[in-house]
């Protein structure tokens, strides 16, 4: 599917902390690191290809039973820590395949595994740290939820190794009764369904598109931009509220989500009625 | 048992899983309480599925409903697993997250008020899929947020099951009940095996399913807070009985220390029989008092 899933996450995450090891403990699969970011200590996570990882199902960059409460654990520590000071930035380095199909996944339930990661997440935003996910190749699904989509902000490359979906295409043409071609006509019709980061960024989610020439090489000057950005992006989110209504807020998604919001105008006057 | 043959407290059930969303909905209030809210004939419908030649439905499958449970004010949020398998899509998502924002706003300002929210889902609506996706993303937000009010209570009683993104909404919740009928899970048996092939898990084994994501294995592992038998009062019942306990001291999905150990604690190189799994997460049923 990508040669790139793994190999952008790694990149940046080396890029943005000057690390790439896990915290002890940790699975490999998980690298964590607290790094200087504009005036702040940030904390950065990102999940990686791991071949030998305890879980077969988990061994080439999803998110699975171990990735997903590593996530938790390492996001609930920020949040302890900083109970009574400054909150750190949680930046979400995302490039995630897919959360991990498997069946022993399912036995001991990796929904609860991905509810904790995002419950983590979640809860760091509503206890006033800036959460900003930063978005360098995959984003799928379940993988998504779990890790990044709970963020204040998301900000993600303007570049065609960037896919943000709900389910990879051969999967969702089988599963829609489509070919990959007539997916593909569909998706260009229909900006939800797009496979295009362009595409996404109309549904007024993102906070920002940044571009980078290449991702998996960027130069040192790219890196500072996109530290820049991510300041900027951390000080967006503090001067807002921590929940996720900028999302629905904003000038795309007046736009392209008039559903969503008239469901809202119309759910309220009716909530108060007798 | 009777000794007449047969079992008649079966005889006498009155099926929950047979009932349509809105007549699930119904049954959980105190009698004549409830009224629906941007029902079938304020017709806000998908957008999205006329575009793609599917016909939409008046209520885009999500039924909104506020009454009183146990005389405390409730709202009740049921999808109906008959239209298009119950998928999140634009409207039905954002109708859920509305709901509880409202529910919320309601306990900010000092009138109680739970959420019950029925999921008969196998997640996101894929022809509306990116919006889907931020849908279930928004709904989790507005989960953690109101379940530090009120209780948001999940049932998933059946026949199609909680799957997908949504099963991340359930493991948010303050409680979940379900039916023996009932699954809960992320990724269905038919995805597994298209991902991961038929030895990682065989979809045609409905046993093995069952065994797996089925109610009476949740229970048992203390992933489920109750279980029911498919009938109308007792589900009902255990509604009215998590509504009146309040949150819960801890959510599940807070619990990061003591399920991160026992992952840790797994053999992992090989696969499971789901009964061998019980016994090392067995609650032996006390999945309530243990929170």
């Amino acid at each position: 599917m990508s040669e790139y899933t793994g190999v952008r996450g790694t990149v940046w995450f080396r890029a943005l902390t000057g690390q790439a090891s896990p915290m002890p403990g940790d699975p490999k699969s998980v690298l964590t690191a607290d790094a200087p970011l504009g005036n702040d200590h940030a904390r950065f996570l990102c999940v990686v290809p791991d071949p030998h990882a305890r879980f077969p199902c988990a061994r080439h960059g999803e998110v699975g039973l171990e990735e997903a409460f590593t996530f938790a654990t390492r996001v609930r520590e920020a949040i302890e820590h900083d109970k009574n000071t400054i909150k750190r930035p949680i930046i979400a380095i995302v490039d995630v395949k897919s959360q991990a199909y498997g069946r022993r996944e399912e036995t001991a339930a990796i929904f609860l595994a991905a509810a904790a990661a995002a419950d983590a997440y979640g809860s760091a935003r509503l206890a006033g740290h800036p959460v900003i996910a930063l978005v360098v190749g995959h984003a799928l699904s379940g993988a998504f939820l779990t890790h990044g989509y709970q963020a204040n902000r998301i900000l993600a490359f303007d570049d065609d190794g960037v896919i943000i979906h709900a389910m990879h295409k051969e999967a969702a043409a089988r599963v829609t009764r489509r070919s990959v071609d007539e997916l593909e006509k569909l998706a260009k019709e229909i900006a939800p369904m797009s496979y295009d980061i362009r595409d996404y960024a109309k549904l007024g989610l993102l906070h920002k598109l940044l571009h980078v020439e290449n991702p998996v090489k960027p130069s040192r000057q790219e890196i500072r931009n996109v530290q820049n950005e991510l300041v900027a992006a951390i000080a967006d989110a503090r001067s807002g509220p921590v929940d996720l209504r900028n999302r629905l807020q904003s000038t795309a998604a007046r736009e392209t989500r008039k559903a969503s919001l008239l469901v809202r105008s119309k759910l309220e006057a009716q909530w108060l009625e007798k | 048992m009777s000794n007449k043959g047969y079992n008649a407290n079966f005889i006498n059930r009155q099926s929950f899983i047979e009932l349509d969303a809105r007549e699930r909905a119904t049954a959980l209030f105190d009698a004549g309480t409830s009224r629906e809210l941007l029902g079938p004939f304020d017709r806000v419908e998908s957008p999205w599925l006329p575009m793609q030649g599917v016909t939409p439905q008046a209520d885009d499958g999500c039924v909104v409903m506020k009454g009183k449970i146990t005389g405390q004010a409730a709202v009740v949020v049921a999808l109906e697993g008959a239209f298009q398998g119950g998928s999140m899509g634009e409207v039905s998502g954002e109708k859920m997250t509305a709901a509880l924002d409202l529910a919320c706003a309601d306990n900010e300002k000092g009138i109680p008020t739970s959420a019950v929210i029925l999921l008969e889902t196998g997640g996101v609506r894929l022809q509306e899929a990116n919006l889907g996706l931020a849908a279930i993303a928004e709904l989790m937000a507005s989960i953690l947020v109101l379940r530090k009010h009120a209780p948001v209570i999940c049932l998933t009683a059946g026949t199609v099951g909680c799957f997908g993104g949504m099963s991340l909404a359930a493991g948010l919740a303050s409680y979940i009940v379900m039916t023996r009928e009932a699954r809960l899970g992320m990724n269905g048996p038919e995805v597994i095996e298209q991902e991961n092939g038929v030895e990682e898990f065989d979809s045609s084994d409905r046993a093995l399913i069952w065994a797996i994501h089925g109610g009476d294995q949740r229970y048992a592992t203390g992933l489920a807070d109750a279980l029911v038998d498919d009938d109308t009062p007792q589900v009902a019942d255990a509604i009215r009985r998590f509504v009146s306990k309040g949150v819960p001291p801890v959510h599940r999905s807070s619990q990061v220390a003591l399920y991160r150990n026992r992952i840790e604690a797994l053999d992992s190189s090989r696969q499971w029989d789901p009964k061998e799994f019980r016994a090392l997460w067995a609650t032996n049923g006390s999945n309530e008092e243990k929170r």
